[in-house]
């Protein structure tokens, strides 16, 4: 009894992290099932096969890459945009930046159906042929709000002085910025960057409304249930989350190195 | 400004010389035309209550503010128009604003860096000693104490060795005792380096202790400008007498005119010394008669007799006294002042001057002096709004 209540918050811990992490290792070891059928629901044999030919599947990797794309183009563009922004509604005082700062949260709140079929009638509106832009723009769009929460959290936190102190000590305009700005407000670009990579690369309901024939892999996947699942989706599944979790070690790894280096 | 004799300071001339500067935010007018001449190599001190401007024209001097009108000359050299990074100054900030992502040394080399200058380290590492700061040089601001900190805001703008080094307040944010401790670290910087400093801050005896000259602002403008001794000894307004130290004012009525003025207050004669009056006085007309609690002597009324002859005197009696320890601190009233000061030496204590006692207050008519009675009494006292801040007040 009395163990149990020293170590009940470790016992909570482990089963939420059991709970959060099941989905993946699920995932995981279905990436090395043999399965009899189309369908890779119930385990087999264990089998490299998947992992040998991870494209073997017609049109996967093709739709990954395209993800990969899409993601990699929204994050520079939302971050791009996201960060000025941010800076903008912080240190500035202009006309409409109340309502600025509240409209840019609508994306977030409205529902994301809702929000892909106005997108789709706004498109086909202006004539605009569906396709990777169509997706890119929508793309962009909803992770906007994301990189200006996370980026207007850390910029608040700044203090302008610093960046006086930069230009009182010779750094013009573009030094200030490179030099102090930049670095200072970094972690909070890297978590909206962080956060819009992953909305956009496994966004569905929005890039399905505005895709037109284009195919992302969330859509390849969905497309795919209906028919049968390939092991080749697991073995994406799985590669995603190993890189995932190697850059987040990596990253507390280095930080950990610089704050000891920084004590000796 | 790679061009090394602008940061040297060597150029001759190089006072710092504001002509006419303002500075206005909307209808606010945070300082009013100004004109002030700061000595090369002095240790120049802008002392004000929070709100009086003296931050505004340091961040003018420094490019940081641009100045509404007026102009701005380090030695001959108009630099209003050019940016901070252009001016051959360096600011040390009320909070120190150290980079936090840079440890100490970079943080030190940044001017230099800045500047195109390839070999930092020598530099760096021997204003890192100056600072005594050895041991620290890996480490990161946040990983310092307060005056460590300190002493790191600095070293990072002495390096560059600017004409001028402003200091806003850069003690503000360190208890007593390292306050005392850095004050001195500065001034023997100060003198070890010989470059004009110009400190901006709200207390007045930091300002006294360090500066070789002070300018006492008050509302924008600048009330009086001297060396400490004599803006104490010498002040020319309420808000001087007031904000630096005590001062024990007196509305009087002048009688006679000449060498000596001969005024009258509460039915008592007073003489202050003509050239000791800031304006014209005439018969019959008001003056406030000023005098330091430290050159009243207290004698209680029985002994009157004793008093040296050609002395001021006023009569009172003793509302309160408080035992400082070198000093005992009383409160008189007389009908020519309520609530007088006067600050006794315990040299030899005389055991009868209690609160209900009367007595005699006798000082020599040459520490007196008049100022305009047209001003108000109470101006640059603790309970004055703006001056909230004279929290040590000796």
């Amino acid at each position: 009894m009395q163990w149990l209540r020293k170590n009940l918050v470790v016992i909570a811990g482990l089963l939420t992290l059991a709970y959060l992490i099941l989905p993946n290792v699920v995932v995981m070891a279905f990436s090395f099932n043999k399965p009899n059928g189309r369908f890779n629901y119930a385990w087999q044999q264990f089998s490299l096969d998947a992992w040998k030919d991870p494209c073997g599947v017609a049109d996967m990797c093709e739709s990954l890459t395209l993800s990969l794309q899409l993601a990699a183009w929204a994050t520079a563009g939302a971050v791009v945009l996201g960060t000025m922004i941010a800076f903008a509604l912080v240190r500035y005082r202009f006309r409409a930046r109340g309502a600025i700062n509240s409209l840019i949260f609508l994306p977030m709140a409205m529902p994301e159906v809702v929000m892909a079929a106005s997108l789709l009638t706004l498109f086909l509106n202006m004539g605009a042929e569906l396709g990777f832009w169509t997706v890119l723009i929508a793309h962009i769009m909803f992770c906007l709000s994301f990189v200006v929460t996370a980026v207007k959290a850390r910029v608040m936190s700044m203090d302008p002085r610093l960046e006086e102190a930069a230009r009182d000590l010779y750094a013009g305009p573009v030094q200030t910025f490179l030099r102090v700005t930049l670095p200072i407000a970094a972690p909070g670009i890297a978590a909206g960057a962080l956060l819009a990579f992953a909305l956009s690369f496994d966004d569905f309901i929005i890039t399905n409304f505005n895709a037109g024939s284009t195919v992302t892999f969330p859509m390849f996947v969905w497309g795919s249930a209906q028919r049968g699942t390939p092991v080749q989706i697991n073995v994406i599944g799985t590669a995603m989350f190993v890189i995932a979790v190697l850059v987040v070690v990596a990253g507390q790894i280095v930080s950990n190195r610089r704050r000891k280096t920084a004590t000796a | 400004m790679t061009d090394k004799t602008a940061h040297t300071g060597n150029t001759g001339g190089g006072d710092v010389r504001l002509s006419g500067i303002s500075k206005t935010y909307g209808s606010f007018t945070a300082v009013h035309p100004l004109d002030l001449t700061i000595p090369q190599g002095s240790f120049f001190a802008l002392l004000g209550a929070s709100g009086c401007g003296k931050t505004t024209t340091l961040r003018m001097i420094a490019g940081l503010e641009d100045p509404t009108t007026g102009t701005v000359f380090l030695g001959d050299r108009d630099v209003t128009d050019l940016p901070p990074y252009k001016r051959p100054v360096n600011t040390v900030f009320q909070s120190y604003a150290l980079f936090p992502h840079m440890d100490i040394f970079e943080n030190i080399a940044f001017g230099l860096r800045r500047r195109g200058i390839k070999s930092v380290k020598p530099q760096v590492d021997e204003m890192i000693e100056l600072v005594q700061l050895g041991e620290h040089a890996h480490k990161k601001p946040h990983q310092l104490s307060g005056g460590q900190q300190q002493r790191v805001a600095v070293a990072r703008a002495l390096i560059n060795h600017p004409q001028v080094l402003l200091l806003d307040e850069p003690l503000g944010a360190l208890d007593l005792k390292l306050r005392r401790q850095m004050q001195l670290e500065l001034k023997r910087i100060q003198t070890e380096v010989g470059i004009t400093f110009v400190h901006v801050t709200h207390d007045q005896e930091e300002a006294m202790t360090m500066a070789d000259q002070v300018a006492v602002m008050n509302g924008g403008r600048v009330e009086q400008l001297g060396a400490p001794a004599d803006l104490y000894e010498n002040p020319q307004t309420t808000f001087v007498a007031n904000f630096l130290g005590t001062s024990n004012l007196i509305e009087a009525e002048v009688v006679e005119t000449g060498g000596d003025v001969l005024v009258t207050a509460g039915g008592g004669k007073l003489r202050v010394p003509g050239e000791r009056c800031t304006s014209a006085v005439r018969a019959g007309g008001k003056v406030l008669v000023g005098v330091r609690p430290e050159k009243i002597s207290l004698t209680h009324a029985d002994d009157a007799d004793e008093i040296a002859a050609g002395r001021n005197r006023v009569t009172g009696r003793i509302a309160d006294s408080s035992f400082i320890g070198v000093s005992t601190q009383y409160v008189v009233n007389s009908p020519a002042g309520a609530e007088l000061q006067v600050y006794e030496q315990n040299i030899e204590r005389d055991s009868r001057l209690v609160p209900g006692t009367e007595v005699v207050l006798h000082w020599n008519p040459a520490h007196t002096f008049g100022l305009d009675a047209a001003q108000s009494l109470l101006a640059g006292t603790v309970g004055d709004a703006g001056a909230e801040t004279v929290e040590d007040a000796a």
